[in-house]
């Protein structure tokens, strides 16, 4: 089985948020990038334990610049046997998906596994993009995904309760939590990360759209206690003040 | 780095100047080191911080549990040579891990044990058949190790100890009968590590025995102030048969590998303790970015910050000195190795040759984790007096370091000790500079204006200082001669000057690396401000110790003579540290945590 993760790196939980160049730009600067966790806890994760059952590879495949080759090592050092890194600035979701196809299209994966979102830009629009690309079905959102031959079964969570899909390969998914769990990578795993190959591609590239501004959440205010038996200034205030009803 | 004829020795930093290129910084580790860190704090932070209270109430089977999972990682067999199912990295490496795996609570305890004590007499002394036979499930670590050394009436007298080993007739096997005391994996241990006395001979043997063998029993586990979670138990051996093949090493030599085996056990534990300590500096600084009291959080309040920035100051300058001993040590171990001396026992002479620097290590670095866990508890108040802050486990947990590996007390007298034999052995000239700095004394001083260069200017009152330590130390020994060897309140305060001085170089050296490798200093003022306040700080400690210490043995004009040479030679540039501590305190206040 031959399975393609899609890997991106997203800025580390606990960094600062901020912006340069008149807010059109995150500023990057101290920084700290993890792998982006739906593509590692879930996707890669996943993917290597079907590896591990089945036989066959998993490769990584990046749209990114050489700053994310760390990131890359971290997913090698996890499992994968191999990476491509698309040298490739991303700057849009449509832009990153061409990309991807571009290259998945001559791979013959039998899966390409997406984490359903990168936790910067929540955009959660790449996978089924690539999907329509490489004109094979799409499973968003799973969170289980077992393959017989060429046939998947996969669970999502759809409102109220979950749905159990079958898909025949190739095919692309999102993956959400659940799908396997967290993997610590081992000293191993670590060691071997700088022997695995990275082929890195150019290529050509347009975006789509631009960012003309960034923003940040309103300050969290003052917090205000109410007093457990006064359910009716609750009320009032939810209504009047925050008019949150 | 310097030429290997060229290269440091241990305890030479007293007496010589050092490079920046020449010492390691913690900025320099590679991606895949810093990997191997990540990896090792993540498994603490999945694995053992959530099940901090299981442990803590010693769970049935759960530590050994989780050092199979920690085996599985590799991180148990990290030091160990890969013929033996080990890794075989480097001896920095190894300490990195060591530190990542320092914020575990009472688990660092017993992963050390293991990793160290537990495991390398046979790594390092065994023969190859005791090495195949133990190594490989010691590494992954399926079998479980601990030291036996301590008796009730043999502590840091370690080589007193009473517990006797008899040759059997048909001389087959060892019978052993004895008691020890304070044994760390004790309750769960599948291979012990046993030093006894052979008949009436005067010094210890080491043996391997099988912690399931018949005739050894076991008190329950000791109750104690911290690292409850750690299994401490009394072991009696009651004709307990070890076969003959199992004595470790030579006979009578258990002390050597005792005393050997402490030395990396003692600078093992100067990392263990800085780990502990980032996590108890960054508790503390999220505790009080959200505690608040009059209207603001108290990380606002001058009193607090000062408290924040000066664990930060002695976290940075721990850092400093322990990963240069660490370099050290490893271009010792390879320059061995490349003269041809086997892994094991080039790792040894290495490590022995910078024996004063371990203990250093050991003294220095949990007296500044003592340090800020105690600020840690009063950062947070009341709730640092609860069980249930991670501040008050951390205090208690902390407590232990100052005691084991040789206690602090035994540690600087070793430090002393140790310089001055290889003094004594010619392995370094103390004389020539120490006469040097008796003439200077009567010379006339040097009036010549400091550098313009800030670094060069803290290298120059880091000269100094040495030489301040050299007068102490060398007319302590003309004074006293052979009873110095006594008179261990002047061998304490000559301890601490040294761990100090080597402090401020290491501090110094790592911080004009930084420089240089940026080409100037626009986004070190964080680093600038903790070299400087260190500096001035510690050279008041310097300038107190060495002048206690003469006024012990000296008087009349000589000791006017050498208190004014004291002051001289401890003083630094006036500085305001007050402005400097603001600046660290506010980084680590936007960085909400000890990111350095
Ligand atoms: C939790 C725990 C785990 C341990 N784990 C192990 C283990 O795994 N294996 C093992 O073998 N041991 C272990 N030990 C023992 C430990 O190494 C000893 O406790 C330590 O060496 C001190 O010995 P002692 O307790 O007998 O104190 P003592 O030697 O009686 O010391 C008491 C005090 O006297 C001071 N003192 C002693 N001699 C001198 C001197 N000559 N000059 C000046 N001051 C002196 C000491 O510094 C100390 O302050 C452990 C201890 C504890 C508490």
């Amino acid at each position: 089985m031959k399975l393609l993760v899609c890997i991106s790196q997203a800025p580390d939980t606990t960094s600062r948020i901020a912006f340069t160049n008149g807010n059109t730009e995150f500023d990057s600067s101290g920084v700290q990038y993890i792998v982006n966790p739906y593509d590692e806890w879930y996707a890669l994760v996943r993917a290597i334990e079907l590896k591990e059952k089945h036989g066959g590879t998993v490769t990584t495949l990046t749209v990114g610049e050489a700053g994310c080759d760390p990131v890359i090592r971290k997913a090698l050092a996890i499992g994968a046997d191999d990476a491509i890194r698309v040298d490739v600035k991303p700057t849009d979701a449509m832009q990153v998906a061409r990309l991807i196809a571009d290259q998945a299209r001559s791979g013959g994966y039998d899966i390409i596994l997406c984490g359903k979102e990168t936790i910067d830009h929540n955009g959660a629009v790449v996978p089924a993009m690539v999907a329509e690309m490489l004109d094979c079905g799409f499973v968003s959102n799973a969170t289980h995904l077992d393959v017989a031959g060429s046939q998947a079964t996969l669970k999502r969570e759809a409102a109220g309760g979950e749905e159990v899909v079958g898909i025949e390969c190739p095919f692309v998914l999102s993956a959400a939590k659940g799908m396997a769990e967290q993997r610590i990578p081992n000293m191993r795993g670590i060691m071997s990360a700088r022997t695995k190959p990275l082929a890195v591609e150019s290529a050509e590239s347009t975006s789509a759209t631009a960012i003309s501004q960034f923003t940040l959440p309103p300050e969290k205010g003052a917090c205000k206690m109410v007093d457990a038996d006064r359910p009716e200034e609750l009320i009032r205030l939810l209504r009047e003040e925050a008019k949150a009803i | 780095m310097s030429d290997q004829n060229d290269a440091i020795r241990g305890g030479e930093f007293l007496i010589r100047p050092t490079e920046a290129s020449d010492i390691f910084i913690p900025e320099e580790w590679t991606e895949e080191q810093l990997m191997m860190k990540q990896m090792t704090l993540d498994f603490v932070a999945q694995r053992i911080i959530p099940q901090l209270e299981q442990i803590e109430n010693q769970q049935e089977g759960l530590v050994p549990s989780l050092m199979e999972e920690a085996g599985e990682l590799g991180l148990v067999g990290s030091s160990v040579p890969e013929a033996y199912g080990g890794l075989g990295l480097d001896f920095k490496t190894t300490m990195l891990i060591t530190e990542a795996i320092g914020g575990a609570h009472s688990f660092s305890v017993s992963f050390s044990a293991h990793t160290g004590i537990g495991t390398l007499p046979i790594l390092y002394y065994g023969n190859e058949e005791q090495k195949q036979k133990w190594i490989p499930g010691l590494a992954s670590g399926k079998l479980k190790g601990c030291y036996c050394l301590t008796e009730p009436s043999a502590g840091s007298d370690a080589n007193s100890g009473k517990t006797k080993a008899h040759l059997t007739d048909d001389g087959k096997h060892y019978v052993i009968n004895g008691q020890k005391m304070w044994i760390t994996n004790g309750g769960f241990a599948d291979v012990m590590i046993v030093f006894a006395k052979i008949d009436d001979d005067e010094d210890l043997t080491a043996f391997i025995v099988d912690g399931h063998a018949e005739g050894i029993t076991k008190n329950p586990e000791e109750k104690k102030m911290g690292i409850k979670g750690s299994s401490t138990r009394q072991i009696f051996f009651n004709d307990v048969h070890v076969p003959a093949e199992n004595l470790l090493y030579k006979r009578e030599q258990g002390f050597k590998i005792a005393v050997n085996i402490l030395n990396i056990g003692r600078i093992k534990l100067g990392g263990a303790v800085l780990g502990a300590a980032k996590d108890a500096s960054t508790e503390s600084i999220h505790f009080a970015n959200e505690r608040e009291q009059f209207g603001r959080p108290i990380s606002k309040y001058g009193a607090i910050r000062y408290k924040l920035a000066e664990g930060a100051i002695r976290l940075y300058t721990l850092e400093s000195a322990l990963y240069r001993a660490t370099q050290n040590i490893d271009d010792a171990i390879a320059a061995l190795k490349s003269d041809g001396m086997e892994h094991g026992e080039a790792t040894l002479k290495g490590i022995a040759d910078f024996a004063p620097e371990c203990a250093m290590m050991k003294v220095l670095g949990s007296e500044v984790l003592d340090f800020v866990v105690d600020e840690a508890v009063q950062i947070h108040g009341g709730m640092g007096y609860s069980a249930e802050t991670r501040a008050e486990l951390a205090y208690r947990d902390a407590r232990i370091n100052r005691i084991f590996e040789g206690t602090n007390e035994i540690n600087r007298m070793l430090t002393v000790d140790m310089i001055l034999k290889k003094a004594m052995k010619g392995e370094m000239d103390l004389m020539t500079p120490a006469m040097a700095v008796a003439n200077e004394l009567t010379g006339v001083p040097d009036f010549t204006s400091p550098s313009s260069d800030p670094f060069e200017r803290q290298l120059s009152y880091v000269a100094n200082m040495k030489k301040a330590i050299l007068m102490v130390a060398g007319s302590a020994a003309q004074k006293l001669m052979m009873s110095l060897g006594k008179e261990q309140e002047i061998l304490m305060n000559i301890a601490d000057m040294a761990i100090w001085l080597y402090t401020i170089e290491s501090t110094v050296l790592r911080v004009q690396k930084l420089a240089q490798q940026a080409g100037n200093t626009d986004e070190l003022s964080i680093q600038m401000a903790i070299m400087q306040v260190y500096t001035y700080e510690a050279s008041e400690w310097i300038h107190s110790a060495g002048k206690e210490a003469l006024l012990s043995f000296a008087e009349g004009d000589e000791l006017k003579m050498m208190v004014m040479g004291m002051k001289r030679f401890c003083k630094t540039e006036d500085f305001n540290t007050k402005a400097a501590r603001q600046l660290i305190a506010q980084h680590l206040i936007e960085k909400n945590a000890y990111a350095l």
